[in-house]
């Protein structure tokens, strides 16, 4: 019990501490008074039970430090994780396909289930990127914006299809991601982090000032939906329609079923595509370049052609999300591709555990679906957000899964901890 | 060229308030290699404490005095709150792989521009002109061009407050550690140096020149809102970027040359291409220069 006044002392600091930086904002508001100026108003209540919480937070945090004892290992830890993956991947595949069959179940869950599916897509396309040539993409959503932007503009202008576009816009986002690629292949680090978040800036303005070509901020309407071979969803029910062909009732449950299959399909494409490539030269060379620059280039791997496949790889799965995004809401604007988004993405892949596909779809599960569980609380939610997004790094810092198998190995492949893989370091 | 003299003025008071939030950045950087997110939320912070000082301080002291005292307060208290983001969320990551951090700076600035944002509302807060007038440096033909007090008194406290950093930096103990823990933390640990108390420092310093500024952007264009850090804070990480990062006095020189890009395009050009500008001028500058203006060439060792 020594430590219990050292800890009583300390955590009092805090209080302290927590009262000055809480005291302007949460103890004091800016209100407009009578006459148009500013005035301020107090709540000395919500500043007290603020600094309240802080105290007894910091006093349960470090009687819980004296406490622990012996920590279980991380490595050991993340090896049983990692090897019940062997069952979890499956079990959480055939949930996935089978969850729009539930009888009785919500259309908003469907719906929901469509919106973390692409996020677990652009999550598995950024990996590529990020976690496999260890190539730090801070604007990620730039991609994402082109692929849409294609689609609703050809569909808008020349009247083509979903499935006509869904190739033209992977096609058109890789070539954005090789044009954008080429100048900072010289570039190391965060100034290619910098300058890819700029791109991805550049991208928004353009859309949003280029306001004759695409609407400007207020976006483009009546994108349609995809069909299926030729039939629409169209809830009239009429000829042409899915619900007239198979003769059921028009139900808007049909139409987000179908989504959901469509963003399923080119999720597992997308992860397909990943795994096969690791284990072929171009993956391996992906992963040589994320370990080593140098060691790789004295081997003789041109440095050029693999980052600007891994560019335009990862641009391409982020095109095929947008084109699928458009289609889904009918309804795009510049509003949708901030800054957040690529931030939103790369905190799935890094808090998934970078590199490990399983991890990034269980950490899209727990920070898309989790926030659109707490719909009540709007305001709150991306205050909860970014709080959560703290806690998760400091806990563990390496993200869900922290281990990775080898993609090639002599003999067995043995589980290894990612503290010896480097991610997004050049 | 009355009117490009008007740009000049423009562009250097608003590169002077970059150049004050880049110095925070290329100082975190240099220290500790990581870009810290939330400073640009920081800056903004800053903006806010000003605001509600100036609120309270109405018709209590004179214009000046508050202006003073929303300056000092507000550096106090932003220097409080880079101390305690920095122990809270990123200490703990020390040493730990090189995304982490980053993940959780981009978590802190979200979470501190939402919680000014449920605290003290969504809307555009304004205050009225704090010292209006200005003199006249110029008249062409009708067109005026002034030199407002505002400008004159931003400058002028910018150079002050970089005066005293300067000082600190190169004349002072702390900044002695500083400068070597930047150069080889390890060592600088060997030979007794409190490596986390310097890191420590590096926070309080930065977040306090940010508050300045922050104080500075709301005297001058006397409207804030909860979102005003995310542009500052990324066009002022350009400006260390291309002032070339870790290196102090290349963070203000960027930050007058962003300030100056910015002003010149807007009155030349688009206003609404203006960040494009900005941008792409850091792009080509990067292919380039790929180490910035000023900064050292790393050597890479194998």
């Amino acid at each position: 019990m020594k430590h219990l006044a050292d800890n009583i002392k300390d955590s009092l600091i805090v209080g302290g501490v927590a009262f000055l930086l809480f005291g302007p904002f949460l103890g004091l508001q800016l209100t407009n008074g009578t006459s148009g100026n500013l005035g301020l108003a107090t709540r000395p209540m919500l500043l007290a039970i603020a600094v309240g919480l802080s105290i007894v937070a910091r006093f349960l945090l470090l009687l819980w430090q004296d406490h622990r004892t012996t920590r279980v290992p991380a490595v050991k830890l993340a090896a049983a994780v990692a090897k019940s993956g062997k069952y979890v991947a499956p079990a959480l595949l055939i949930v996935t396909i089978t969850l729009p069959l539930i009888p009785g179940i919500d259309n908003s869950y469907i719906d929901l289930g469509v919106l973390i599916m692409t996020y677990v897509m652009l999550g598995w396309g950024l990996n590529i990127v990020v976690g496999l040539a260890g190539l730090l993409d801070l604007g990620y959503v730039a991609f994402y914006a082109v692929g849409a932007y294609s689609f609703a503009l050809l569909s808008h202008y020349f009247n083509f299809t979903f499935w006509e576009c869904l190739p033209l816009c992977g096609i058109l986002a890789a070539a954005w991601g090789i044009f954008l690629g080429f100048p900072v292949l010289r570039l190391r680090g965060d100034y290619l982090a910098i300058v890819t978040l700029a791109f991805g800036e550049i991208i928004r303005l353009v859309i949003t000032n280029w306001v004759s070509l695409t609407g400007g901020p207020n976006g483009i309407y009546d994108i349609p939906h995809p069909t299926l071979f030729g039939l629409t969803f169209d809830m009239s029910g009429g000829p042409g329609t899915v619900s007239n062909f198979f003769h059921v009732d028009p139900d808007p449950s049909q139409r987000t079923t179908f989504l959901y299959y469509i963003i399923l399909a080119l999720a597992l494409l997308t992860n397909w595509v990943t795994l096969r490539l690791r284990r072929q030269p171009l993956g391996r060379a992906w992963e040589a370049l994320r370990e080593d620059e140098i060691a790789c280039r004295s081997l003789g791997i041109n440095l050029r052609n693999t980052k600007l496949t891994a560019f335009a790889i990862g641009a391409m799965f982020g095109g095929f999300a947008g084109c699928f995004f458009a289609t889904r809401q009918a309804f795009i604007s510049p509003d949708s591709f901030t800054f957040i988004e690529s931030a939103t993405v790369l905190a799935i892949v890094v808090l998934g555990g970078a590199g490990s596909q399983l991890g990034v779809a269980l950490a899209a599960v727990v920070m898309i679906g989790v926030p659109a569980l707490l719909q009540d609380l709007q305001i709150y939610r991306m205050l909860i957000f970014g709080i959560a997004l703290v806690t998760i790094m400091v806990v563990r810092p390496r993200g869900f899964i922290s281990t990775r198998t080898p993609s090639v190995s002599l003999g067995k492949a043995k589980i290894i901890s990612s503290d010896m893989i480097s991610e997004g370091h050049g | 060229m009355a009117y490009a003299l008007q740009q000049l003025v423009n562009g250097i008071t608003l590169g002077m308030i970059y150049g004050l939030i880049a110095v925070g950045y290329t100082m975190v950087y240099g220290i500790i290699g990581m870009i810290n997110f939330a400073h640009g939320d920081v800056f903004m912070v800053g903006a806010f404490v000003g605001i509600i000082v100036l609120t309270a301080l109405t018709g209590v002291t004179s214009v000046p005095m508050g202006i003073l005292a929303a300056l000092l307060l507000s550096a106090g208290v932003c220097a409080l709150y880079g101390f305690s983001i920095e122990r809270v969320a990123y200490r703990p990551l020390r040493g730990s792989f090189r995304l982490a951090p980053l993940i959780s700076a981009i978590g802190m600035s979200i979470l501190l521009e939402n919680y000014v944002q449920t605290s003290q509302g969504a809307l555009e807060r304004a205050i009225p002109v704090a010292v209006p007038g200005g003199f006249v440096l110029m008249n062409e033909n009708g067109f005026v061009v002034q030199l407002s007090w505002m400008q004159i008194a931003i400058v002028v406290v910018t150079l002050v407050t970089l005066g005293i950093f300067t000082y600190i930096v190169t004349k002072t103990p702390l900044g002695r550690s500083m400068r070597a823990v930047e150069q080889d933390a390890k060592m600088a640990a060997l030979l007794g140096i409190d490596t986390n108390r310097t890191i420590s420092y590096t926070f309080i310093i930065g977040s306090a020149l940010a508050a300045v500024a922050g104080v500075m952007f709301l005297l001058y264009y006397g409207v804030i809102d909860f979102y005003i850090g995310f542009n500052a804070g990324i066009k002022a990480f350009t400006a260390a970027v291309l002032g070339g990062i870790g290196s102090l006095p290349g963070a203000v020189l960027g930050g007058l040359l962003i300030g100056l890009i910015e002003a010149f395009w807007s009155g030349y050009a688009t206003v609404a291409y203006k960040d494009v500008a900005v941008y792409s001028i850091l792009a080509i500058v990067l292919m380039f220069m790929p180490t910035g203006l000023l900064g050292r060439n790393d050597i890479e060792k194998v």
